[in-house]
């Protein structure tokens, strides 16, 4: 292979996105050495298994990577208003929204929700870290390294161009060759490695490590969206697995799955991949459902609407969300039975999403409204959200689907839901959580301004492009007729006032590191009503020096009534905890080594990755390291000195 | 910031107003919603139907949103103590009450759906007025970036249109010869998948005469969004004369010139008076790996496709191309 | 992250790591059986589109098949033995059993690879036909399994002759236990779905 076919060459746009990696590179090499930071980075981040650490991290890449997806967003906008400009040639422009979708629905909101999820679920079950912290980081650096892989395929050997749904024959070897599906196929096995870890372990950190006496109908709504997006995500990712492997037994190895030849059958990938597919829309809601639940009720100083509506609800729609699949190709000509049982499945969908808005309407109700910026974020939600889910509905009357389908109809509903829904709850939890994690809480006239910016051009990119769909606009098109102007223009200005938005909320995070009051209390908002706000900020390692028992709902609330709090000094006993291991991020190094071979059919390099992850896996057999004792005096030391006592 | 924010709370509840005024101005010129034939306009009525549900719950959810965000906030001059219950856990019959009534919502949309859903599975009925006539078989067959309509009766083919008679419904027979591909004409009606190796059936009719857009709307590699044709719907006479001319003027397909045609590229408008159905119908499993076959080598190759160009614009490279092939032989 | 060892009960759910990650490894089998669910629905879908390859009725032979399944029937029979011999506290006996468990499951790779190694001479491989691409991935990804379920068991042996039975080596003895059962009980649906309908068919 000759260097300029390893390379991607002959596109300015990729040459300067180059310099600007090797630039990046360089100076985070020589300030990692000119500090003497990398065994700070080995000992505090590399290694870490504490899920506090795993969140955060979990965080700073989807937000990378929203930066990433935003920037192809904004790239596929310039060209849609001027189609005439040449921005973007055709090839370009489907490499662009292939990466577009692929990145911000895995390594974007799930990383992001993931990454609170991290963070959240154990503090607000009372738990000191997640059931298998090993696995945790394992499961981080899967997706870390996943990314990566995914990410160079923009620099070396071409970017994917099948589109995120990676339909076949299109997405098979014969129609499009070369290492770009190979990225896609590759990159995504690998974080689902990780993913589908995640689930596993949350679902028995949850089932099983809760504080004393805590009841399933006691735990915190986030942390009960948190279980069952775990269930969803056990039962769907083995299919995205299989999904994956044969296809990439079609690509690189010559089998028949899904080609035109050998009697193969293309339409069974469009099957797998939406049976995995649906359920992966609700594994990126419920979380964000969680949140908007924990945000509006700390806000609105009231208890939640409905608590156990609102639980029996998430629990139909992760049950209906694997029945619906076929809603998203009706036009395939499966009958008129078949598509009138999944348009009524999927229409049922819109029963308990109903419940949901109608019970957070009703915490509002007699409520004292607290206008911070997480809040403004949740209630934001509402509306926006009520807009991309009646037009769900729409979409889901399969005769009339037949003309929504594939267009920006289509196009504005999922952004609707999915902006509307995961990235303002990612935002909004980001907000609520960030003191608790940093140590300081964001600005909120920055905030505010970030909000409005994000908010109104996001209804102004979105919303007329129902309209230019209805006008027979079809999503993935890369010029547009002067019909479709006007509304084109208008989505292209909303788009980049979401992306002003976006770039207030990161000089945010920098201004606030640097002017922000230090907290005081572990309660930063002051009205803190599950768990995590009973720990003090920071947060000691070992999380709760005493696990209170719990008997209701909105633990802290009751917590704060009686006086009592997680560090009752005559109760403190040692505390075990699991020693930092490198392990994790050697294994997945070593398995993005192989992944990579594997894009470029290196069979020696392949072979050699997978061999070196099987050396560490009987490393970590062998390894009976039991963690370490937290002794009583140095609980004692670090609590007193966190609750400034 | 306040000002703001009391100015973006009247925006949010003007937005299904907004929607109305939009729906309603663009009516005649929204594609979908200006249909031509029966079958766009049984759609349309339903997408309307569904509408005029769907903004009630807009507007009963903002109604609710704006009263509860505007008398529920902290500090709100003329706040009474009563205005605050933070114990309050639910409310079992409001609670049934929004679940009920969603409910009945999804059983009104679900049976017209399923109503339509099973018309469409047919020819378009007829209208009391008129005699009820044979549907016209059109095979509507795709390949990498390029439509031929192939009819079967009258033995003609086109390449990147077609001629339809007004007051007859259409049988389309939906396949592809490589990747997936939908055939869409918004003013005629709703989209259908083309796929090798299967054939797809779908009844279209046009009452008015006119020239309608039709295009593939699958997204299915680099010639994607030029893949697009034109329909001619003309009074059954002059369709009549057409067929014949096209019979009796254009040339006969040959499977050298189609295997040509069907390499990976764009091309411009072409009619033939034979079809290439004689020797291979990409609907049926035998069908399914004909152009793979034959052009497998192409379908990697990259046209570097630029907004501004069209088929023309590849028509010379590709004769240049015949050219080389010829002297080859 | 309690670290009380109870004083009752089997060994394996003495302390809470041990009591977690049994519970994990069932979920794991839960996502193991999608996992298998998905390649047999494959396998359904793309039966009999054998193109121009052999059919499996042609290639199937009920005695080598048999053979198999009896090899690894047993198989999941001796290592039930052997965790029994583990509750009852005897190194000896589960490392015996271990040892037959390991030799069964080796006689079943041999046949395995040997089946598929005649079938390719045949003219049937991963890339003969979308029918044979679902056979092989499917029958490979249970002999796939059955290979690392080997290699495994070795390296747990060699760990119980270093450290004896201890709550950790028990848990982790009882955990391939669970996974052996798992892929005998994949078998038996590959064993009639697959080799007793092709050969009908």
């Amino acid at each position: 292979m000759q260097l300029d076919e390893f390379f991607v060459t002959g596109e300015p746009l990729i040459y300067a996105g180059m310099v600007s990696i090797a630039l990046v590179t360089i100076s985070m090499l020589f300030f990692l050495t000119y500090y003497k930071k990398w065994g700070w980075l080995w000992r505090e981040w590399l290694t870490t298994v504490d899920h506090k650490k795993i969140g955060i991290m979990y965080i700073l890449s989807a937000l990378a990577m929203l930066f990433r997806g935003g920037v192809d967003a904004m790239m596929m906008r310039t060209q849609l208003a001027f189609p005439n400009m040449n921005f973007l040639n055709a090839q370009h422009y489907d490499e662009i929204f292939t990466t577009h979708g692929t990145v911000m629905i895995i390594f974007m909101a799930m990383p992001f929700l993931i990454g609170l999820m991290n963070f959240v679920v154990p503090l607000q079950i009372g738990a000191r870290d997640v059931a298998f912290p090993y696995l945790n980081a394992l499961s981080f650096w899967s997706f870390l390294f996943g990314a990566m892989l995914f990410n160079i395929s923009f620099v070396i050997g071409g970017s994917p161009d099948a589109g995120w749904t990676s339909y076949t024959p299109l997405a098979g070897a014969a129609m499009s060759p070369g290492p770009g599906q190979n990225f896609y196929l590759l990159g995504l096995q690998l974080s689902g490695i990780g993913t589908l870890a995640t689930g596993i372990n949350f679902m028995v950190t949850i089932l099983k490590m809760r504080a004393p006496k805590m009841r399933m109908f006691q735990m915190p709504i986030f942390t009960w969206s948190t279980l069952i997006t775990s269930f969803i995500i056990v039962f769907a990712f083995p299919i995205l697995t299989v999904a994956l492997a044969l296809m990439t037994l079609d690509r690189i190895f010559g089998a028949q799955f899904f080609t035109l030849t050998g009697e193969g059958m293309p339409m069974m990938w469009a099957n797998l991949f939406w049976m995995w597919g649906h359920p992966e829309v609700y594994i990126v809601i419920l979380p964000a459902f969680g949140i908007f639940s924990e945000v509006i009720s700390a806000f609105a100083r009231k208890q939640l609407f409905g608590y156990k509506a609102m639980v029996w609800a998430i629990i139909l729609i992760a049950g209906l969300s694997f029945l619906v699949w076929v809603h998203h190709f009706f036009t395939m000509g499966a009958g008129a039975f078949v598509n009138s049982v999944f348009s009524i499945s999927t229409m049922l969908i819109a029963v308990p999403t109903g419940v949901k808005i109608f019970n957070w309407l009703g915490t509002l109700y007699k409520s004292k409204i607290n206008n911070t910026v997480a809040m403004m974020w949740a209630l934001a939600f509402i509306p926006s959200f009520v807009i991309g889910g009646v037009t769900g509905v729409m979409l889901g009357m399969a005769s009339a689907d037949y003309q929504f389908h594939n267009t920006y109809f289509l196009v504005a509903h999922f952004h609707y839901v999915l902006i509307a829904g995961t990235v303002f709850a990612c935002f909004s939890g980001l907000v609520f959580w960030y003191p608790k994690m940093f140590g300081h809480k964001l600005n909120e006239r920055l905030g505010k301004w970030s909000f409005w910016f994000f908010v109104i051009g996001f209804h102004v990119c979105f919303f007329p492009q129902y309209f230019v769909g209805l006008d027979g606009m079809p999503r993935r098109v890369f010029t547009i007729i002067p019909e479709w102007m006007p509304l084109n223009i208008i989505s292209t200005v909303g788009a980049f006032g979401m992306g002003v938005g976006f770039a207030i909320f990161v000089f945010a995070i920098l201004y606030s590191y640097r002017y922000s009051e230090r907290e005081k209390t572990g309660d930063s908002w002051d009205n803190g009503r599950t768990l995590e706000w009973a720990t003090p900020t920071p947060v000691p390692f070992y999380n709760f020096a005493t696990l209170p028992h719990i008997d209701s709902q909105d633990a802290y609330v009751k917590l704060k009534q009686e006086g009592k709090t997680t560090f009752e000094e005559d109760e403190v006993e040692p505390i075990h905890m699991p020693s930092n291991t490198g392990q994790p991020f050697i294994m997945m190094a070593f398995m993005f080594v192989s992944g990579f071979g594997l894009v470029f059919e290196w069979m020696w390099m392949a072979i050699g990755g997978l061999l070196a992850v099987l050396v560490m896996m009987i490393i970590r057999s062998f390894d009976y390291d039991e963690g370490f004792h937290v002794e009583v005096d140095e609980i004692k030391r670090t609590e007193r000195s966190a609750r400034r006592l | 910031m306040k000002n703001i924010n009391r100015l973006f709370k009247k925006g949010l509840a003007l937005l299904p107003l907004s929607m109305v005024l939009l729906l309603s101005g663009c009516n005649s010129e929204l594609a979908v919603l200006d249909p031509k034939g029966p079958v766009a306009q049984t759609q349309k009525d339903l997408i309307l139907y569904s509408v005029y549900f769907m903004l009630f719950i807009v507007v009963v959810v903002f109604a609710a949103f704006t009263y509860m965000v505007v008398k529920y906030r902290e500090n709100r001059p003329g706040r009474k103590e009563t205005d605050y219950d933070p114990h309050m856990h639910g409310n079992n019959k409001i609670e049934v009450i929004w679940t009920v009534i969603p409910f009945i919502i999804v059983i009104a949309l679900s049976i017209p759906t399923v109503d339509t859903l099973f018309q469409l599975e047919k020819p378009p009925e007829v209208e009391a007025n008129e005699e009820e006539q044979e549907p016209l078989v059109i095979h509507a067959t795709t390949a990498d970036w390029k439509w031929f309509f192939s009819y079967p009766e009258e033995n003609i083919e086109t390449v990147n249109y077609l001629h339809i008679p007004t007051d007859r419904p259409i049988e389309f027979k939906l396949s592809s010869a490589d990747a997936m591909t939908a055939l869409w004409i918004p003013r005629l009606g709703g989209q259908k998948y083309n796929m090798a190796g299967m054939m797809n059936t779908h009844y279209l009719e046009a009452d008015e005469e006119g020239v309608y857009k039709g295009r593939n709307s699958n997204f299915n590699g680099e010639g994607f969004t030029k893949q697009t044709f034109e329909v001619y719907a003309e009074s059954p006479e002059e369709y009549d004369q057409w067929v014949s001319e096209t019979q009796d003027q254009a040339p006969e397909l040959t499977q050298e010139r189609y295997d040509e045609l069907l390499a990976p590229g764009l091309t411009e408008e072409h009619e033939f008076s034979s079809t290439h159905l004689a020797w291979v119908n990409h609907g049926n499993p035998e069908g399914m790996d004909y152009a793979i076959n034959r052009h497998f080598e192409k379908y990697g190759e990259l046209m570097h496709l630029e907004s501004h160009q069209d088929a023309e614009d590849f028509m010379d490279e590709e004769n240049n191309d015949d050219h080389e092939s010829d002297r080859d032989h | 992250m309690s670290s009380h060892e109870l004083k009752t009960g089997p060994l394996e759910y003495r302390t809470e790591e041990g009591r977690l990650s049994i519970l994990g490894f069932w979920i794991f089998l839960g996502a193991e059986i999608v996992l298998f669910a998905t390649l047999f629905a494959t396998y359904a879908v793309l039966f009999g589109r054998t193109a121009d390859a052999p059919s499996p009725g042609e290639l199937f032979e009920a005695k080598t098949v048999l053979i198999m399944t009896f090899m690894l029937l047993t198989s999941s029979f001796t290592c039930g033995i052997a965790i029994h011999e583990m509750r009852r506290g005897s190194v000896k006996g589960l490392r015996n059993w271990m040892i037959v468990t390991l030799i069964l499951g080796l006689g079943f790779l041999g046949f395995e690879i040997y089946e598929f190694v005649h079938y390719s001479h045949e003219g049937a491989t991963l890339q003969s036909s979308a029918y044979w691409s679902s056979f092989f991935t499917l029958a490979g990804t249970h002999g796939l399994h059955v290979t690392l379920g080997i290699g495994w068991v070795i390296l747990l042996l060699i760990q119980l002759t270093q450290r004896g039975l201890t709550p950790k080596t028990s848990r982790k003895f009882f955990v391939i236990g669970l996974y052996w059962h798992f892929l005998d009980v994949v078998w038996i649906f590959i064993f009639t779905s697959v080799y007793l309908i092709g050969m009908v068919v």
